[in-house]
């Protein structure tokens, strides 16, 4: 194996498009020296993002943040602006791991190692969140929901690697929460888990919204039905009845030793409800 | 294939190493800087037992490569002490005998120190989120818990 830690984004670029075997992009590190060590992949090539400025900055971008890929989730929490606008987000990154796997890991891993069941996926794709993607052909624009396309594989073409991730600005009365289902208090993959961001208007009313879910399906599930049962509402108990309807209706679960097929259907319902009350109670907040 | 020269601090020392690629900064600590404190349980970042700080973070040093540490700093259970006096966290895990076989407790104390410099006052659940990734067969915890919230009084006092 090779390591490398190139200090420009064309420098890893080139490293990358050109790997004759295996390479793997390295920024927190938290799954991929698990799978290293395991033996589960024998790349012939590493390279180490984190020496590249631009994937270790947090920049405001008109009204949002640009959260570099090689952020850790400490770094993130930490930064009081981003968690004041994006809440669910943060709290999403956070319930990634122990206080030691927060001190390395990084969304954009967390996204690119394409578990199906990723804790802070489903909470970008209901942020509407862009993952920057530069590769030999330049850059691209790539909504979150559209990079991991099945447990363990995204729509990354090689050499490509994303760069950063885009928390657009949102208008006055937003609000979004991220909530998954464990059965213990701490360090666990979600059984499920579930994103909401909703924005009213000035009288209360939903105007526009975005649910996700992980872990009930081969890759995180954008769901616009869930949307659906929100717009137009006060967020009531017949709109939040709906969206808990839409949620359960999206799954395509799988039986495994962490749930069965009905129960992850049910709590998915149960968990999208209580994201988008929270979410709701943010958004009358601010 | 060639090994990667390393220039890194180590405790406040400066330190260089030869490594291979594949080798974790817990590799390199015990078998290339004989610092064996810092242990491995499961060399997969779930117990905790090879916590060191790098660059002032709290990480399990067998989720980081040697190479990694090339111009950072590395702290690890050998800098906790002063000479012969012990830090206050090393101190309370003796008298609360927060320690059994001794394997989790390098990586106990060095993420109850972070924790203490971060919180100096942390609150009994605070100290059990926090220490969430550090794993004792032995205790039970509830000593542990103890010793770390008598080292922060104490601390405070200091």
């Amino acid at each position: 194996m090779r390591y490398e830690a190139p200090e420009s984004l064309d420098a890893a670029v080139g490293l990358l498009a050109g790997a004759t075997g295996l390479a793997r992009v390295l920024a927190g590190g938290t799954d991929l020296l698990v799978q290293l060590r395991s033996g589960l992949i024998e790349p012939d090539l590493v390279v180490d993002v984190k020496k590249i400025p631009e994937m270790r900055r947090i920049t405001a971008e008109n009204g949002g943040f640009r959260i570099g890929a090689a952020v850790s989730g400490a770094e993130l929490g930490e930064h009081s602006e981003v968690s004041r606008l994006w809440p669910g987000v943060v709290e999403a990154v956070e319930l990634i791991g122990s206080t030691q796997i927060q001190g390395r890991a990084t969304m954009v891993g967390n996204l690119c190692n394409a578990s199906p069941a990723a804790d802070s996926v489903p909470a970008m794709i209901a942020a509407d969140a862009v993952a920057s993607v530069v590769g030999p052909a330049g850059r691209r624009e790539v909504p979150v929901e559209a990079i991991c396309i099945a447990p363990g594989e995204t729509s990354l073409a090689k050499g490509e690697i994303v760069t950063s991730i885009l928390l657009p600005a949102r208008p006055p009365h937003s609000g979004d929460a991220y909530l998954r289902f464990i059965p213990r208090t701490e360090m666990d993959i979600a059984v499920v888990g579930a994103g909401v961001s909703l924005t009213l208007d000035d009288a209360g009313v939903c105007r526009a919204a975005r649910l996700a879910l992980g872990a009930v399906a081969a890759r995180p599930l954008l769901v616009p039905e869930g949307a659906s049962a929100l717009i137009g509402t006060r967020v009531d108990e017949a709109a939040l009845a709906h969206l808990s309807t839409a949620a359960s209706a999206a799954c395509k679960p799988i039986d495994d030793k962490r749930g069965t097929i009905d129960y992850r259907i049910k709590v998915a319902g149960v968990l999208a409800r209580r994201a988008a009350q929270i979410a709701l109670e943010r958004a009358r907040a601010n | 294939m060639a090994k990667i020269h390393v220039t890194t601090t180590v405790n406040g020392d400066a330190v260089e190493f030869l490594c291979d690629p594949e080798q974790t900064l817990l590799d390199v600590l015990r078998d290339e800087l004989e610092l064996t404190g810092s242990k491995e349980g499961c060399a997969s970042g779930d117990c905790g037992a090879c916590s060191v700080m790098l660059d002032g973070r709290l990480v399990c040093a067998c989720l980081v490569l040697g190479a990694e540490a090339e111009g950072r700093g590395v702290e690890t259970i050998e800098g906790m002490a002063t000479g012969d006096e012990l830090h206050p966290l090393q101190r309370k895990f003796l008298e609360h005998a927060a320690l059994q076989c001794g394997v989790c407790t390098p990586g106990f104390l060095i993420a109850a120190k972070a924790l203490l410099e971060k919180n100096p006052d942390p609150s009994e659940t605070e100290v059990r989120y926090w220490l969430a990734g550090n794993l004792c067969r032995c205790t039970g915890y509830d000593k542990i818990v103890r010793a770390v919230l008598d080292a922060a009084t104490e601390m405070r006092g200091s």
